[in-house]
C-alpha cells in the first residue's frame, strides 16, 4: 500500500473577516490614526473638563476681565472675565456632541427611510424619493437656521438638543439616498448571486454579504456628515441662533472674540485653531476609513 | 432632449412650490412677528399694520396671494426696509453675492484643476503630495474659519487688507479666497481621481500605441474624458458658492444677499424670508439643470429620453 503522501496545508495569509481586514488597513494609515487620536485626546479632555480646569464656562470675574495668558488664565479670559481655557474645553463637549447626537438622528431617519425605498420600490419608492428632492432643493444651512428660529419658542428652545434637532432634520437626506442606492446595487450583485448559488441562505447573505457591504459607505458617510454638523453647530451661534449664551460653543466663542479682532486677535485664534483642528481630525479619519472599507478605491 | 427639459422644467416648478409651502409654514411657526418691538406697539397700530400688509387674512390666503403675486414678478413689500419691493431688495444684494460666487468658483477651478491634473500625471510626485496635502487641509476647514485666520495675518498683524466690508478689490480679496478654498479642494480631488482613471483606459493605450504624441494624448484624450466627473461636480459648487456664502458675507459684513436672509428671520420679515429662500432653490435648482444639459453635450454616451 502506498502512503499518501501528506499535504501541509500553509496559511499564505491569516484568515481575516472584512472588518479584521479594514481595521488592519485603517491602524497602517497614518493620517487617519492622528486624526483618531486627537479626537480621543479631545473628547478625554470634554469629559474630565471640570477634573481639568477649576474655572466653570459661565463664572464671571470682573476683576480679570480681558486678560491675557497668564498662570491663572492658561488662554487669558474674555469680556466677562470668564475664563477661555474652560469656556475651550467645555466648548469641545457642545461641538463633540453636537457632532455624534445629530448623526443619530440622522441614521434613525436616514436608514430607514432609505431601506424601505430601497426594499420597497415602486410608488413608496418614488414618493420617498420625491420628497427626499425637495429637502435637497433647500439650501441647507438656511433650512437650519430657519428651524432653529421655529424651536426657540418651544421649551428646549437655545438649549444644544434645539441643535441636534435641527441639524438632524436637515442632514438625514444624504443617508437614505446613500442607503437607498446601495441597496438597490447590492441586491443584484455577482458576488450576492454566487453566494447565492454556493448554498448560502438567507440570513447567511443578508449578515455576510449585505449589511457589511451597505454599512460601510454608510460609516464613512455619517464620519464625513460629523465635522459638517459641528460647523453648522458654530455658525449658528456665531451668528447668534445658537446654543445660549452663557453655554460655550466655539462659533459662540468666536462671535464674542470677533468685536476685539484688533485688541485681543488671541480671542479668536483658539476657538478657531481648536474648530479646525477638529474638522481635520475627522477628514483624515473619515479618508481613512474610506480607504480601509473600499480597497477598490485604493490608489 | 426638449422633453427631458420641459418634464425638469415643470418638476423643478413643483419643487419650489412645496419649498415656499414648507418654508411659509415654518415661519409662520417661528414665535413673535414682524410689529414685536422693545416697545410694544399699541393693538389698535398693529391691527392697522396687519391690515396694510395683509396679515389679517386666513393665512392659506396670504399663501395664495403670496403666489400670485410671484407669477407677476412681485415678491411683496419687506416689514423690516422701510417698505421697499423684496424685488427690489434682493436686486440690490444679487450683484455682491454674485460677484463673490463668480470670482470664488473662477479661482477654484482655475486652481483645483489644473493642479489636480498635474498631481495626476505625475502621480506620486512632489506636486502629488503637495496638492493631495493642500486639498485635504482646505477641505476640511470651514472657510468662516479660515476667514478668521486669514483676517488675523493679513489685516491684524500684517496691516495689508481691510478686514470687511464692500467696495474696493482689496476689500474682495479675502473673502473670494475663503468662498474658494473648499471648492478648489474638491475640484482637485475629482480631477485628480478621475484622470488617474481615465490614464488606465484602453482607449488611452490606443492612442498612444497609434504613436500620438504625448502631448495630443493628454489634451485631446485624457484631458476631455477626465473633465466629465468636474463638471457634474462643478455645478453644486457653483449653486453652493453663491447660495452658501452668507456666512461669509456674515464675516466680511458684505451686504449681500444671505445677511438679509439673517436679517429677515430676525426681524420675522415675512416676505424678505420667502423671497431669499426662493432666490436660493431657484438657483440651486437652475444650476442643477444646467449641469444635467452640459454634461449630455460633453459626454455623447449621454442621452435623455
Amino acid at each position: 500500500m502506498v502512503a499518501i503522501p501528506k499535504t501541509e496545508v500553509v496559511a499564505v495569509r491569516p484568515h481575516h473577516t472584512i472588518w479584521g481586514d479594514a481595521v488592519i488597513r485603517l491602524r497602517r494609515n497614518k493620517l487617519a490614526m492622528i486624526g483618531l487620536a486627537f479626537i480621543v485626546f479631545l473628547s478625554l479632555i470634554a469629559i474630565f473638563a471640570p477634573l481639568i480646569t477649576p474655572f466653570s464656562f459661565s463664572d464671571q470675574n470682573y476683576y480679570e476681565v480681558l486678560e491675557g495668558p497668564s498662570a491663572k488664565h492658561w488662554l487669558g479670559t474674555d469680556q466677562l472675565g470668564r475664563d477661555t481655557f474652560a469656556r475651550l474645553i467645555y466648548g469641545a463637549r457642545t461641538s463633540l456632541s453636537v457632532g455624534i447626537f445629530t448623526q443619530f438622528i440622522v441614521l434613525c431617519i436616514g436608514l430607514p427611510v432609505g431601506a424601505i425605498s430601497g426594499y420597497a420600490g415602486g410608488k413608496i419608492d418614488n414618493a420617498l424619493m420625491r420628497f427626499v428632492d425637495v429637502m435637497y432643493a433647500f439650501p441647507d444651512l438656511l433650512l437650519v437656521i430657519l428651524l432653529s428660529s421655529v424651536f426657540r419658542g418651544t421649551y428646549f428652545g437655545g438649549s444644544i438638543y434645539m441643535i441636534f434637532l435641527a441639524i438632524g432634520l436637515v442632514a438625514w437626506v444624504n443617508i437614505a439616498r446613500l442607503v437607498r442606492g446601495q441597496i438597490l446595487s447590492l441586491k443584484t450583485r455577482d458576488f450576492v448571486s454566487a453566494a447565492r448559488a454556493m448554498g448560502g441562505m438567507g440570513n447567511y447573505i443578508t449578515w455576510r454579504h449585505l449589511l457589511p457591504n451597505a454599512l460601510g459607505p454608510v460609516i464613512v458617510s455619517i464620519t464625513f456628515n460629523i465635522p459638517r454638523a459641528i460647523f453648522t453647530e458654530a455658525a449658528l451661534s456665531y451668528i447668534g441662533i445658537g446654543v445660549k449664551p452663557p453655554n460655550p460653543s466655539w462659533g459662540a466663542m468666536i462671535n464674542d472674540g470677533f468685536s476685539l479682532i484688533f485688541a485681543k486677535p488671541y480671542m479668536l485664534i483658539f476657538p478657531a485653531i481648536a474648530l479646525a483642528l477638529l474638522m481635520l481630525s475627522f477628514t483624515f479619519l473619515g479618508d481613512g476609513l474610506r480607504d480601509a472599507l473600499d480597497p477598490k478605491l485604493r490608489r | 432632449m426638449f422633453r427631458f427639459i420641459v418634464r425638469r422644467i415643470l418638476w423643478l416648478l413643483l419643487v419650489l412650490f412645496v419649498v415656499l409651502l414648507i418654508t411659509f409654514i415654518l415661519m409662520h411657526l417661528v414665535p413673535g412677528g414682524p410689529w414685536d418691538r422693545e416697545k410694544a406697539l399699541s393693538p389698535r397700530v398693529i391691527e392697522l399694520l396687519n391690515r396694510r400688509y395683509g396679515l389679517d387674512q386666513p393665512l392659506w390666503e396670504q399663501f395664495a396671494n403670496y403666489l400670485w403675486g410671484i407669477l407677476h414678478g412681485d415678491l411683496g413689500i419687506s416689514y423690516s426696509y422701510s417698505d421697499r419691493n423684496v424685488t427690489d431688495i434682493l436686486l440690490r444684494g444679487l450683484p455682491k453675492t454674485a460677484t463673490l460666487g463668480i470670482l470664488a468658483f473662477i479661482l477654484a477651478q482655475g486652481i483645483g484643476i489644473p493642479f489636480g491634473m498635474a498631481a495626476a500625471l505625475k502621480q506620486n510626485s512632489a506636486i502629488d503630495y503637495v496638492s493631495v496635502m493642500f486639498a485635504t487641509i482646505f477641505a476640511s476647514i470651514p472657510g468662516f474659519v479660515l476667514g478668521i485666520l486669514l483676517m488675523i495675518l493679513f489685516s491684524v498683524t500684517l496691516h495689508w487688507l481691510p478686514t470687511s466690508g464692500w467696495g474696493s478689490v482689496q476689500q474682495l480679496i479675502m473673502p473670494v479666497f475663503c468662498l474658494a478654498a473648499l471648492p478648489a479642494a474638491q475640484s482637485a480631488r475629482i480631477t485628480r481621481a478621475s484622470t488617474l482613471d481615465v490614464m488606465r483606459q484602453d482607449y488611452i493605450r490606443t492612442a498612444r500605441s497609434k504613436g500620438l504624441m504625448e502631448n495630443v494624448v493628454r489634451i485631446r484624450h485624457i484631458f476631455r474624458n477626465s473633465l466629465i466627473p468636474v463638471v457634474t461636480v462643478a455645478g453644486p459648487e457653483l449653486a453652493n458658492l453663491v447660495t452658501g456664502s452668507f456666512i461669509i458675507e456674515n464675516l466680511f459684513a458684505i451686504p449681500g444677499i444671505g445677511r438679509l436672509f439673517v436679517n429677515g428671520i430676525a426681524a420675522r420679515d415675512y416676505s424678505l424670508i420667502m423671497g431669499a429662500i426662493l432666490f436660493y432653490a431657484f438657483t440651486i435648482a437652475i444650476l442643477n439643470l444646467v449641469v444635467d444639459i452640459l454634461y449630455a453635450a460633453i459626454d455623447p454616451r449621454i442621452r435623455y429620453d
